[in-house]
């Protein structure tokens, strides 16, 4: 009786594990396809589109996904394949740098306009 | 003077506003990814229209010469436009024309060969589009020019016309 509870449980617990692992996937393969851009519908991701285009990709994803590729890994196949332009959050390299770091060029300006002020003020 | 500065800043501003979106309008809104560098084609295993058997990429690529790759449907009308000049391309002794059946109906695809004539030295079956995946395509037709290296040099996307058949000729001669 001891040894079917313990069957049971292993038996109960290697279900969830799958379960959940499964879930793990399916999140992943959902943020993936949120980040990827439909090159047939511009204005779409993969994950909403029903081009051909994007369910191809969706099935490459799955497929990368089951073959423990980590998901810079998919991007990066993707971006070999198609380029840049199909990840949505671009790279940051000598094309990307402005779009990167003018808003932190922009926050570092204001704030030392308010300082500036902040100290005249006083 | 600090009234001055504060205009002439506004000015740079605009100019520079005014200079990336008129840019940004002259460009086409459309994408199409471009080969920056030569790619080697992906490794595959596929299934051959005719037998039914499946064949890795090593055994369809196996001779030294050039290799066009296209990309086609039997439901896709710009392929018929294209066909009759793939069927000229095929003369061409120094290409072997592979052919890429993309998404069809087997039958239907038969019954296009059957009727245009078969241009191709090969076809293979890519039912899913995962293949068509692996080497960059996103749309059909499209073409892939292949040297003797096994890289991908070249790519057309969409109907292939005389002039694009001309430099092709120009390539693999």
């Amino acid at each position: 009786m001891k040894i079917l509870k313990i069957f049971i449980i292993l038996i109960l617990s290697i279900g969830f594990s799958n379960l959940k692992s499964d879930e793990k996937n399916d999140e992943l393969k959902n943020k993936i396809l949120k980040n990827i851009r439909c090159l047939i519908c511009q204005g779409q991701s993969v994950h909403d589109s029903e081009s051909e285009f994007s369910s191809s990709i969706k099935l490459i994803v799955d497929r990368k996904i089951n073959e423990k590729l980590k998901e810079e890994q998919i991007y990066e196949f993707l971006r070999e394949k198609y380029g840049d332009w199909i990840i949505y959050e671009p790279k940051l390299n000598k094309n990307t740098y402005i779009l990167w770091l003018l808003p932190l060029l922009l926050f570092l300006i204001g704030g030392a306009i308010i300082y500036k002020k902040n100290n005249i003020q006083k | 003077m600090k009234n001055k500065f504060s205009v002439f800043v506004i000015i740079i501003f605009l100019s520079f506003c005014f200079v990336i979106f008129y840019k940004g309008l002259n460009n086409p809104n459309t994408y199409s990814p471009k080969i920056k560098d030569k790619k080697n084609i992906p490794i595959f295993e596929a299934k051959d229209f005719n037998s039914g058997s499946y064949l890795n990429s090593e055994k369809i690529f196996e001779e030294d010469i050039f290799y066009i790759v296209n990309i086609w449907a039997s439901w896709c009308v710009p392929c018929r436009t294209e066909h009759p000049l793939l069927m000229k391309l095929n003369k061409n002794q120094s290409v072997k024309l592979i052919g890429l059946n993309y998404k069809d109906n087997l039958s239907n695809a038969k019954k296009f060969i059957d009727e245009f004539g078969n241009p191709y030295s090969q076809i293979i079956i890519d039912n899913d589009g995962t293949l068509s995946v692996e080497f960059g395509a996103y749309g059909v037709p499209e073409t892939f020019i292949i040297d003797k290296n096994k890289k991908i040099i070249k790519k057309f996307l969409g109907p292939i016309n005389k002039e694009i058949v001309e430099e092709i000729k120009l390539i693999t001669k």
